[in-house]
Parts: structure tokens; sequence; C-alpha cells
């Protein structure tokens, strides 16, 4: 018998089950199918200003930074700015995302680059997928627009997510990922960031920027 | 298969432990920081414990039917272009894992922190097969510089301190000035970080651990706050998960309520930094990701555990709060528990795995205090699953002779309700008699064993039934 063969063997064994119980089989189709929502916390619960408003602290709770600019058109000022306070050189990389694409860079100094990190890129910028308010978290989704090592390789991390795009709960984001990609589908990653990078394996000390971004600042915009 | 294990020798571990200034230095830090951090994290959150109860019912929920979740999982992966292959045990995991890793004649393998690459011990056989195995997440890099295993679930270099970090660092870091400066914490951080960037960079396979399986997706889950999980899954050709059967859930609705648990037990953070949903190898619009996908599913004695009274233990998630909260393991840390999985957990977890005759000692290393069962996110009664191997551990006669008499004395009491209550009197009124000066006795008879490191505190003369008959008898009066 096949290792595989021989764990369902067993766990069947164990559950006393065959496998084949019609009544089993439909509570697992009808959950697989229905996906129940559970529990969400009120906290997220909340529309319009309050909840952009929920958004912002929780990002600063996760020791990132953010900004508001009122539409697409200011973000590469933003960022200009946002480096130059920082003392962090006037390079940036980014995806193929047509939102940060068409925005007016030729506006800044800025030398932009494009495509995936390598490893060596002090600074890239990425486009959310969307926002939750519940916990000030950035839902990333890996595609050519917004490579997945964007996310992890550069120092300082800079991550553009629409206002309309921010939801109060993570339910609220699956749903709209299964809009996009089909149910039961899914992108390759999914990157759920909350905060920069951090350990505490030293003695429990919390120290910034382990192996991924040492910064992270968030950019929300409103249109 | 042989489990490298030092589990039968748990009381000279305890012994030494007690005795290691270093370990007891850095142990402080647990007790320290954690609870505080759970509780804070606990009161922030006004749906925490019906969240708690929802993650039960999830977990307990899946288990009922986890031969048809996996089968649904499997199909998934599959249909997103993944493989999936399945371990009865320890060894077919490490050649699954080595054959995958020879098909893409990888040289070094980066590795993600996973609990049950420990239990099947890769890192040995990649090795011993001409492969280096690399850890990243900044915890297990150094206990795999110091040949350890981890201290803790979570925080797997928790029982060192910064100056063992430096001294290790030097000895390994050759190629880097021998002048320069690691006296802060924050340049060891920066060291490691330069060191393993470029291991991410150079790396053929990464392995990552899973935190959770999806069965509606196929998705693979972990969380990191480093971010080394994702280096090790993103970069290399070759993504490797590393999973056991009990880490199935259901749908992404189901895991977003074991996630709002997860990290508020472990390290009191509303989510941890990095959480991370992987289906499948990258796909051809990608510019970034691994081209091959597989996902090793491990079972090594967890199906024999369903449907007895240790199925509750397959509900557990890896948080590390019972070890965070368990006087024993503050005493004595993760090592002396002999194995892969310390603490509350580990006392019930390890006899399952390896067997009561070799693990029975860690059921016994604990106080009965209940502050365990009291914050597991998923609600095992940890407590009561010690006292099951107990049980077992009594009847299968490896208990040793003393111990047995003893119980089997006091048992002959305690079922001769008249006799017990005369030998108490007899014994309190004795001994409150005799220890009234004082109020504490620095020797007892047959009590060597607590007086040695402690005086007893001499009854007050009444036993707790006499005391008890009394005070009902006021109140109703």
């Amino acid at each position: 018998m096949s290792a595989r063969d021989d764990i369902f063997a067993n766990i069947r064994r164990s559950l006393g089950v065959k496998g084949s119980e019609t009544i089993r089989q439909q509570i697992v189709t009808d959950r697989l199918e229905r996906s129940p929502k559970g529990v969400i916390p009120k906290r997220g619960q909340v529309s319009g200003e309050e909840r952009i408003a929920l958004f912002k602290t929780m990002v600063e709770t996760s020791l990132a930074t953010v900004t508001e600019v009122a539409s697409a058109a200011e973000v590469p000022q933003s960022i200009a700015l946002f480096l130059r306070n920082h003392n962090l050189p006037a390079s940036l990389r980014m995806g193929d995302d047509p939102r940060l694409k068409s925005m007016p860079w030729s506006d800044t100094t800025l030398e932009i680059a494009h495509g995936p990190s390598e490893g060596r890129d002090l600074n890239a910028v990425s486009h959310a997928f969307g926002g939750i308010a519940e916990s000030g978290t950035l839902a990333m989704v890996s595609s050519a627009d917004n490579p997945s090592t964007l996310n992890f390789l550069p120092d300082n991390h800079i991550i553009v997510v629409s206002a309309k795009d921010i939801a109060s709960d993570y339910e609220s984001v699956w749903n709209r990922v299964r809009f996009a990609y089909g149910k039961g589908s899914m992108p390759r990653t999914v990157n759920w960031i909350t905060g920069p990078s951090r350990s505490g394996d030293i003695e429990q000390t919390l120290l910034l920027g382990a192996h991924g971004p040492r910064r992270l600042h968030v950019i929300v915009v409103r249109e | 298969m042989t489990v490298h294990s030092t589990s039968p020798q748990f009381k000279q571990n305890a012994a030494r432990a007690l005795n290691d200034v270093q370990l007891q230095k850095a142990l402080g830090n647990v007790k320290q920081g954690f609870i505080d951090k759970r509780q804070m994290a606990a009161d922030k959150l006004p749906e925490f414990e019906a969240l708690r109860d929802s993650a039960r019912d999830i977990k307990n929920h899946t288990l009922e039917h986890l031969d048809l979740y996996l089968e649904s999982y499997e199909e998934k992966v599959k249909a997103s272009g993944g493989h999936v292959h399945f371990a009865r045990d320890a060894a077919e995991a490490r050649d699954i894992i080595l054959n995958i890793c020879r098909e893409t004649n990888a040289r070094t393998v980066t590795k993600g922190k996973s609990m049950i690459s420990e239990e099947i011990e890769i890192n040995h056989h990649l090795e011993a097969n001409g492969i280096t195995p690399v850890e990243t997440d900044l915890g297990e890099y150094i206990i795999q510089l110091r040949n350890e295993l981890p201290s803790h679930i979570i925080a797997p270099a928790v029982h060192l301190n910064a100056t063992q970090v430096e001294e290790d660092f030097r000895r390994v870091h050759t190629h880097l000035d021998a002048k320069r400066d690691l006296s802060e914490p924050v340049q060891l951080l920066t060291e490691a970080r330069a060191v393993l960037r470029e291991r991410f960079l150079a790396a053929d396979v990464g392995i990552t651990g899973a935190n959770f399986l999806v069965a509606e997706t196929g998705t693979s889950i972990i969380v990191t706050n480093e971010g080394n999980g994702d280096l090790t899954q993103i970069l290399p050709k070759t993504h490797i998960v590393l999973a056991s059967i009990e880490k199935l859930v259901p749908t992404l609705e189901d895991v977003s309520q074991l996630l709002r648990v997860l990290a508020r037990s472990a390290t009191g953070q509303e989510l941890s930094v990095y959480t991370t949903f992987s289906t499948g190898p990258r796909r051809s619009t990608d510019a970034d990701g691994p081209e091959n996908y597989h996902v090793v599913i491990l079972d090594n004695g967890r199906s024999s555990m369903l449907g007895t009274a240790f199925e509750e233990m397959l509900r557990c998630i890896r948080c590390g709060a019972c070890m965070n909260h368990c006087p024993v393991y503050h005493a004595v840390g993760g090592h002396a528990y002999g194995w892969v999985y310390p603490g509350p957990m580990g006392a019930v977890l390890t006899p399952s795995l390896i067997g009561v005759d070799k693990a029975g000692h860690l059921p016994n290393a604990s106080t009965f205090c209940g502050r365990c069962e009291s914050v597991c996110p998923v609600r095992i009664p940890l407590p009561k699953l010690m006292r099951h191997w107990r049980e077992r551990e009594f009847e299968r006669h490896l208990t040793p002779a003393t111990v047995r008499s003893g119980l089997q004395l006091w048992g002959f009491f305690a079922k001769r309700p008249t006799l017990y209550r005369f030998a108490t009197r007899a014994a309190m009124g004795a001994l409150g008699f005799a220890g009234r000066q004082r109020g504490r006795f620095s020797w007892l008879p047959m009590a060597k064993g607590w007086t040695k490191y402690r005086d007893f505190p001499a009854p007050q003369g009444e036993t707790f039934q006499q005391r008890w008959k009394r005070e009902r008898k006021g109140a109703r009066a």
C-alpha cells in the first residue's frame, strides 16, 4: 500500500469512518462552498472616515509610518519627500503596476528601475491589493505588476493603497480575492504585511529589520 | 526509527538546568515578556474568548472530517500545479525531500522555521548527503551554529544570552574583521542579516513549514516576523513545504479565525508581521517566485491519535503560550524536556510520538496549576491529557517501585473514608502539635526531597475536612 493510502486508511480507521458516508461528504462540501464567517471583531466594523482613521492608527501601532495624499498624482512627490527626510538615495524600484506607472514620476528626480529585485535595492514601491483596518495590514498579491521580491528584499518598502480598497476585516479581502481569481483559486502568493520586519530572538529584545525591510511606509491615496 | 532524545533523562536534565547560570538568566526573559504581552493583546480584543471557542470548534470539525479535507486539499494543490507527497514517518519524509533536492541538483537549501523539520531531523540527513542546509530564522540560525535543538517552539534561542551569540558569531563568521564591535544585540542582528542575505540569494531549494493548510484553495500558510520564511520560498527555484496532517483547516475564513488568536497568544501582536499564503508554483505572468512547489505531508503517529483522548492535542497551533506560562518550563527551560517539543504541549505530544516508555517523565513534570490550559488558544485540556499519560504509565508498570507503592498506600486509605479521616486527623494533629513553636519543619521523615530545598509549613492541627465541616456549621447557624 502506498504511504498515501496507508495514511488515509489509518485516519479513517481511527475516526471509525469509511470516507464514503454521504452526510460527511455533504457537510464538507457545504462548508467549502459556503465558507461561513466566524466571530468578526467589532473593532473594524466602521466605515468611511472612521475606517481610514482606524487603519492609519493600526498601521502606526505596527511600527510602520503612514501618510495620506489627495490623488495618485501626488504619490511621486510624497515618496521623494519621504526618501529625502530619511537621507535615503533618490532611487526606487517598482513592478509593472499600471496605477504606479501612470504616476508623474518625471515631476521628481527619482531614478526609477522596473521589475523584480535581485537583492541590492535600497528602496521599492508596491501597490497593495487592499488594506485591513482591523489590524493595519496590507494585502499584497503576487504578479508582474507587484513582484513579491519587492515586499522583502529592499531596506525601505513603500506601499501605496487606495482608500477605497481599505476593508474592515480579512474576510472582506478574501471576498475580493475570490471575485478577482475565482472561488477556490488563489494567486501564487498573498502577503499580509503588518509593519516592518523584526526579530525578538536575541534576549527577547525587539529589533527592527531582521531579513525584510527595516522601514515600511504606507501612502493612502484618497482620490 | 531511531529518535535522538534525552527525554528518558529528564530528571538529570532538569537538575543540570537548575544549576546553569546562563540558562537561568536567559529564562528570566520568558517570565517577564511573554505573559504581559499576551494579556494586553487579549484585553484589547473583547471578542478574544469567543475567538478561542471558534478556533477550538474549527479544529475539532476539521479533525472529525480530516480524510475528506485532506483529499480536497490535495486536489487543489495539484490543480494549481503543485505536488503533494505523503510520508508515513520521518524516514519517508527525509527521503522525499532528499530526492526533490537531488532532482534539482541542489547544493544549498535555505530553511524557514519548522518544528516538523526538527522532528524528522532533516538537517543531518541533508548534510550526510552533501547538501548544506541553512537555517534562516535568527534564533534557528544561532542554534544551528551551536548544533543544538530549539528550546522553545517560537523562540528557539530563548535559552541564550547575547554574549553567547557574540561568541558564536566570532567563531563562525571568520571572514569578518575580528575587531568589529558586537556588544549590542542590533549589531548581531545586522551581521546575521548580511551573512544570511547571501545565502538566500544562492540557495537552490527553500524549505518552509506550514502553520496551516487550506482545503478550499490548496494553500499553505506561514507566519513570521523576520521575513525569512518569505525569502526562503520566493528566491530559490523550488519551494518545499513540510507539514503534518493536522495543519488542515477548511477555508480562508476559518484560517482567519485562527490567525486572530495565534499571534496574540504567542507574542501579543495583533498579527505577525508577515502572514504568507502560498498556492502552487509561480504563474506564467509572475515576475518572481519558485518554479516548483512541493508539499510533504507527514503523519508520524498522528493519525493514530485521532479517535483517542489525545485527539485534542492535534488542535495545537504551536503558539507557545503554554510553555510561556508554565512554572516548570520557567525553571528548567526547553532542553530539559529532551526532544523537539518542550513545555506542557511537549509533555503531552512527545509520549504520543516517541512513546510513553521514553517520555513518561514529561507528563510528570507538572504542578497541575492549570495555567497552560487557561491560556491555550484552542482550549486543549493539557493537565487532563498529562494525567492520562500518568495513568497509562502506571498501568504499564513504567512508574518506579517507590512511587507505585506510595500511590498504592495512598489509594488504600483514600478508598476507606473513615480510616482516611482518622489517619489524617492523627497526622495533622501530631504535626500541628510538634510544629506549634516554629510554624515550620526543616526536617521531616520521608520528606527529604522537599525539606532539602525548603521548609515544610506546619499544619494548624486541623484537617481540611474538619475545617470545612466547622465552617459550614457556622455558616448555617
